[in-house]
């Protein structure tokens, strides 16, 4: 009986059952102990092995399926070297890959089909699967989110797009009422195994209604899962994740995203949904953020680290459930926090996630937990104040001096 | 005079002959099941579409189902009712009784793959889908061994393996969904269709327009049921809707309004809906039906109509009524088999109260379960601060 590597984070007994079964695999996993997870390596190699995980899942391919938290550092150089894209084209190549593997997955959305996506997530996949499986609906959110999760009740595993995420709201009845609910008041009879995914956040100038920041909306809904992406790698990794998992998924994607180019690994492989991503190990403080605020951050880092700090930089991914591990280790090492998203203000998944590392880990802080959000304002079009709206890489280095003085 | 009185003597004399005759050759009726045709009481209107054939195929082992299934359903819906005022059912009690013919004539067209999917009045069409009383009774009092283990209540009762999706609260959001499970069975060319069904109150909701525009484009076997009982809580249909003809708002979707408090109309209209949709795609049905009771417990149904109009209705339209008249002239049953009949129901609906009555409450670790589905393994604690840590399987 095989299992999956459950990141490195996997027990110890996990990965030697599993070298025992398998000698040929290639396994180079951190032997750290659980309580400081900082590095992980992929583990790489390819073999003829079936493996069975899971209660329904099956891998149909002789592949390994490879979750890993951490994109690059590859030490080791029998790596089967990857593939460079897109980060819309990793998430096209997850979503076909899933559809190659599953025939109860289908797309439905605005404009997937024959247009091939608004942001060409879905190109080509109208002409390989047909209109069944990938289907142009009309404009009405309600009802195809509706019709995605009656169809999920039967066993269908329907991946819904909002063109924007903002047009979800329309819909918010149907995610929040039908499709976190259902499992949990037919007493677990019917599962929502639905993916709901779409662009969000501040664009170019797109306008108030086009540059919602909607994770805190969603965020108190019972029974979903949310996750946003925000490297190829994690893109692909996540879509295939949300796909095979049996519970509703929101998947964030950025629009500015949609253009990072990154190298992937050719095998298959998923990214759990509840960890988090250490970015950049450091021992000064923990900068936890998530989506495009990541970057922002990286370049502050930059900076930070020419000024002599050493940051240590998590992306969260999971927005519900937080990874509390991942985070809590980190704050146990640095004793101080701060939360850079592009998230609302009030109410928004830092105001969660300073409420829980406040409450689970108040003991370890040595200064509050400092939270940088976009402002509480619509997004307005003029440019400049479209970048005020946003938290901007000099704010992040002014807030971590300010933290470790 | 005289004469009258001769022959009504004799008539007294022959009677109990006459009735003893007829029992002593007859065999017991539900197991006759030879063809019965019989007219409805009301034609059928339609729209875009051609009306089914007023007469209907039936046998009397139908129709004396339809009595015991209905006598049921109502006695269900009464004990609910007294479980309700003894505050045993908490919350929102929506009853259905006045509607049953429905929930039996609906049952009757079709089979258990076909999908059935209806709002919060949903007691008898989980019974109808073959649920157990006692499983009904548990969940309305929030017991475990209710039909969603107590977690749901009386608006979210569900039978996956009869088809039977539920139970939903928000008014008109089941229509989309509906229009899902109809998508679902066209993509698994599973042959089978999905009744989607709504009140005349949810028939004002866009999403219903949204989902009826897609059904039609995508030739989905959709049949949406508009059971028009004439009130939406407490606003009645020519205060609510500019065109009260509900099964002519589909525009391009055609329509077919019936007698719902007929259960031989409804299973005529529900088997040629079920065969259009099969073949053209998406059909409205109208039932106009009448609900005794108010909108739900917490409303008393009588500052919106008259009780002349309640009583009214129950003397002339009463659906179990009208089936009794059946089974009495055509011979089917006697007035006193079928007293014994509602008797033994009374007692069987009593029973699964009591039983239900003495089921366990669910414990305290019940509130977290069901929230997620547990399958490739999680280790962190967040949101759910219950689970600490869940191991790979």
């Amino acid at each position: 009986m095989s299992s999956i590597i459950h990141g490195a984070g996997a027990a110890t007994t996990t990965l030697s059952t599993f070298n025992s079964i398998d000698s040929k695999i290639l396994v180079a996993p951190s032997r750290t102990n659980l309580s400081v997870r900082s590095q992980r390596y992929i583990v790489a190699g390819s073999d003829a092995s079936k493996k069975k995980f899971g209660s329904g899942l099956r891998v149909r391919h002789s592949q390994k399926l490879i979750p890993n938290a951490v994109a690059t550092k590859e030490a080791d150089t029998s790596v089967s070297t990857g593939h460079e894209l897109l980060l819309f084209e990793a998430l096209q190549e997850g979503l076909e890959e899933e559809m190659d593997r599953d025939p109860h997955v289908c797309v439905m959305g605005e404009d997937v089909g024959h247009y091939g996506g608004s942001y060409k997530v879905t190109k080509g996949l109208a002409d390989k699967f047909g209109d069944l499986r990938v289907l142009d609906t009309p404009i009405c959110e309600n009802a195809f989110t509706g019709m995605g999760i009656g169809a999920a009740m039967t066993g269908l595993r329907p991946v819904i797009e909002g063109m924007n995420m903002g047009f979800l709201l329309l819909a918010f009845n149907q995610i929040s009422n039908n499709c976190g609910m259902l499992h949990y008041t037919s007493g677990g009879q019917f599962t929502i195994p639905v993916v709901i995914r779409g662009p969000g956040g501040v664009g170019r100038q797109l306008g108030a209604e086009h540059s919602q920041r909607l994770e805190s909306y969603f965020q108190s809904i019972p029974g979903i899962q949310m996750v946003a992406c925000s490297t190829p790698y994690n893109a692909k990794g996540l879509m295939k994740a949300a796909i095979r998992s049996e519970n509703p998924v929101i998947l964030f994607e950025h629009v500015l995203l949609y253009n990072l180019k990154e190298k992937i690994p050719d095998e298959d492989y998923i990214c759990n949904l509840e960890e988090a991503e250490m970015v950049r190990p450091g021992e000064h403080i923990t900068i936890l953020t998530y989506s495009r605020m990541r970057y922002h951050v990286m370049q502050a880092a930059k900076t930070l680290v020419n000024k002599g700090y050493d940051p240590e930089v998590i992306d969260i991914r999971s927005l519900k459930p937080f990874d509390l591990h991942t985070i809590g280790n980190s704050v146990k090492k640095t004793h101080r926090v701060l939360i850079v998203e592009e998230c609302m203000r009030t109410g928004g998944i830092g105001a969660s996630l300073t409420a829980a590392i406040n409450e689970n880990f108040h003991d370890y802080l040595d200064a509050p937990v400092m939270c940088l959000s976009s402002q509480d304002v619509p997004t307005p079009y003029a440019g400049t104040l479209e970048e005020w709206t946003v938290v901007q890489p000099a704010q992040i280095v002014t807030a971590v001096e300010q933290l470790c003085q | 005079m005289a004469l009258s009185r001769l022959s009504s003597r004799s008539n007294t004399f022959l009677k109990p002959a006459i009735t003893a005759f007829p029992s002593s050759i007859r065999r017991h009726v539900s197991t006759d099941s030879s063809p019965i045709t019989i007219e409805t009481a009301v034609p059928f209107t339609s729209h875009l579409c051609e009306s089914p054939s007023r007469s209907v195929e039936t046998s009397s082992e139908e129709i004396l189902a339809f009595f015991r299934d209905m006598a049921r359903m109502r006695r269900m819906e009464i004990a609910a009712d007294s479980l309700y005022k003894a505050k045993l059912i908490r919350g929102f009690c929506h009853l259905y009784d006045g509607q049953e013919a429905l929930a039996v004539g609906m049952e009757a067209a079709i089979t258990k793959k076909d999908a059935i999917i209806t709002s919060y009045r949903d007691h008898c069409t989980f019974i109808g889908r073959g649920g157990k009383l006692v499983d009904a009774f548990s969940e309305l009092m929030g017991r475990k061994t209710g039909c969603s283990h107590g977690k749901g209540g009386s608006m979210h009762f569900y039978k996956k393996d009869a088809s039977f999706y539920g139970g939903h609260g928000i008014v008109g959001a089941q229509i989309p969904l509906g229009c899902g499970l109809a998508f679902a069975q066209k993509y698994n060319k599973d042959e089978a269709v999905t009744f989607a069904l709504y009140g005349d109150g949810a028939a004002n909701q866009g999403q219903l327009f949204e989902a009826l525009n897609i059904s039609a484009l995508w030739d989905l076997p959709a049949i949406l049921v508009c059971e028009n009982n004439h009130y939406g809580m407490g606003t009645a249909t020519w205060r609510s809707a500019k065109s009260p003809a509900y099964f002519k708002r589909g525009d391009y979707v055609p329509g077919l309004k019936v007698d719902g408090m007929d259960a031989l109309a409804v299973k005529q209209a529900c088997k040629f809906a079920k065969e259009h949709a099969l073949k053209n795609g998406p059909i409205i049905l109208e039932m106009d039906t009448y609900r005794y009771h108010g909108h739900s417990m917490s409303d008393p149904g009588s500052t919106y109509r008259t009780r002349d109009e309640i009583s009214g209705v129950r003397q002339v339209r009463d659906p179990i009524e009208r089936v009794r008249k059946l089974l009495l002239t055509h011979d089917i049953a006697t007035e006193k088999e079928l007293k014994d009949m509602e008797k033994e129901i009374r007692k069987e609906v009593d029973d699964a109260v009591a039983q239900a009555k003495e089921s366990p409450i669910p414990d305290a670790s019940e509130l977290f379960t069901n929230m997620y589905v547990k399958d490739c393994g999680v280790e962190s604690f967040g949101a759910d601060r219950k689970e600490l840590k869940v191991t790979l399987p």
